[in-house]
């Protein structure tokens, strides 16, 4: 079952991209959520993750932040 | 065995695997990620035949560049260690090791911390080292810009539309950044400069609420959100440990890009090169690429 994915980022921000083209990349469907331009969304963000920086993965109400493959692999399961 | 193995995608290392492959090289390039410290700026106006350019859209133009030649990139993998053993070079990284005749070490270097109480407990918190990433998220938020030089005054430009209030925190009596820089800041009715103004603490509750700093020797309570430190680079050489390197850890290297070691050269921001530049760091990338090819001729490789 394909798991629900959110991923909220900035368009500048590179590591955002390598996440999102990761996910791509493995056959994942997201949601993308552009921080800079919804405010709403990055409260939000701020909430959930209890910090600022981007990008942040919401993988079925896990949070992680950064580019970190690993932990991103392993909370998407097999 | 790989002719050559290249730690680093920034400017450097990108450079040095394009004349490489051109060359038809055995070729690997290792990296934690593609632009380096490049795809973090924000306005890129002083590289050739760009008269603008971001510092992400030119690491796209990298990307393109190294893919359209076939360059084989190992993506995210850092370097861990490097040996040389007879006549190869060994290396070692978070993934496995591999044996090449030469490596470049193109690794480039990472922001300097400013070490004051609170930086460590409020990073991501309001605490950040990259405006181009976490800029948007301070609209509306009066945030501090630690530093005087390019970085510093790149971060305060990308953020004069975004943020109400900038405080350019600057420990010498002058900024330091490219003059044209200087006079687009001070035109700006949102930044306010502090010289001869050294940061105390950064503190807040769950986010940074404020820093206390001491100018002129008086201390300051400034009000605020976010401070973004840009007080220079450190090269991430820590895990060269065989090559000779100066006060400052950068790999000391001659003309031709060779390090102390035989058949490791180095280029870029990592190294003891004068100028911490993008085009200074990939014409270094070129005539590393071009020195390992000689070395791999005289050696009859």
């Amino acid at each position: 079952m394909n798991k629900q994915v959110k991923v909220y980022s900035t368009h500048t921000c590179p590591y955002c991209k390598a996440t999102k083209q990761f996910l791509k990349d493995s056959g994942i469907e997201f949601e993308d959520i552009d921080v800079s331009v919804d405010q709403k969304a990055a409260e939000e963000m701020i909430q959930k993750s209890g910090q600022m920086g981007v990008p942040v993965l919401d993988i079925e109400g896990q949070i992680i932040v950064g580019f970190d493959k690993e932990t991103i692999s392993k909370a998407l399961g097999p | 065995m790989h002719d050559l193995i290249i730690a680093g995608a920034g400017p450097a290392g990108i450079t040095a695997s394009i004349y490489a492959v051109r060359k038809r090289m055995n070729l690997l390039v290792i990296s934690r990620d593609i632009g380096g410290q490049a795809a973090l700026s924000g306005e890129i106006a002083n590289y050739t035949g760009y008269q603008f350019i971001s510092g992400p859209e030119l690491a796209l133009k990298f990307q393109e560049h190294i893919n359209a030649f076939g360059v084989k990139l190992k993506l995210p993998e850092e370097a861990r260690d490097i040996k040389r053993e007879d006549n190869r070079i060994r290396l070692f990284t978070d993934k496995g090791e591999y044996l090449a005749r030469t490596v470049i070490i193109a690794t480039g270097s990472h922001p300097r911390l400013l070490n004051v109480r609170g930086e460590r407990e409020f990073k991501n918190k309001g605490v950040t080292y990259c405006a181009t990433c976490d800029g948007p998220l301070f609209k509306d938020k009066a945030i501090a810009i630690i530093g005087g030089g390019n970085s510093a005054l790149d971060a305060a430009l990308q953020m004069i539309n975004i943020s109400p209030k900038i405080y350019i925190i600057d420990i010498s009596p002058q900024l330091s950044a490219d003059s044209i820089m200087i006079e687009k800041v001070l035109k700006s009715t949102n930044i306010e400069i502090l010289n001869n103004t050294k940061v105390e603490r950064i503190y807040g509750d769950i986010f940074v609420k404020g820093i206390e700093v001491e100018k002129d020797g008086r201390p300051l309570d400034l009000k605020l959100q976010g401070v973004f430190i840009e007080i220079g680079l450190i090269p991430n050489s820590d895990f060269a440990k065989v090559v000779k390197k100066n006060n400052s850890e950068e790999i000391i290297i001659d003309h031709s890009n060779q390090t102390s070691v035989e058949g490791i050269f180095a280029c870029g921001d990592v190294t003891n090169v004068q100028e911490k530049q993008i085009i200074v760091a990939c014409g270094e990338g070129a005539k590393a690429a071009l020195s390992v090819f000689n070395y791999l001729s005289v050696h009859n490789y």
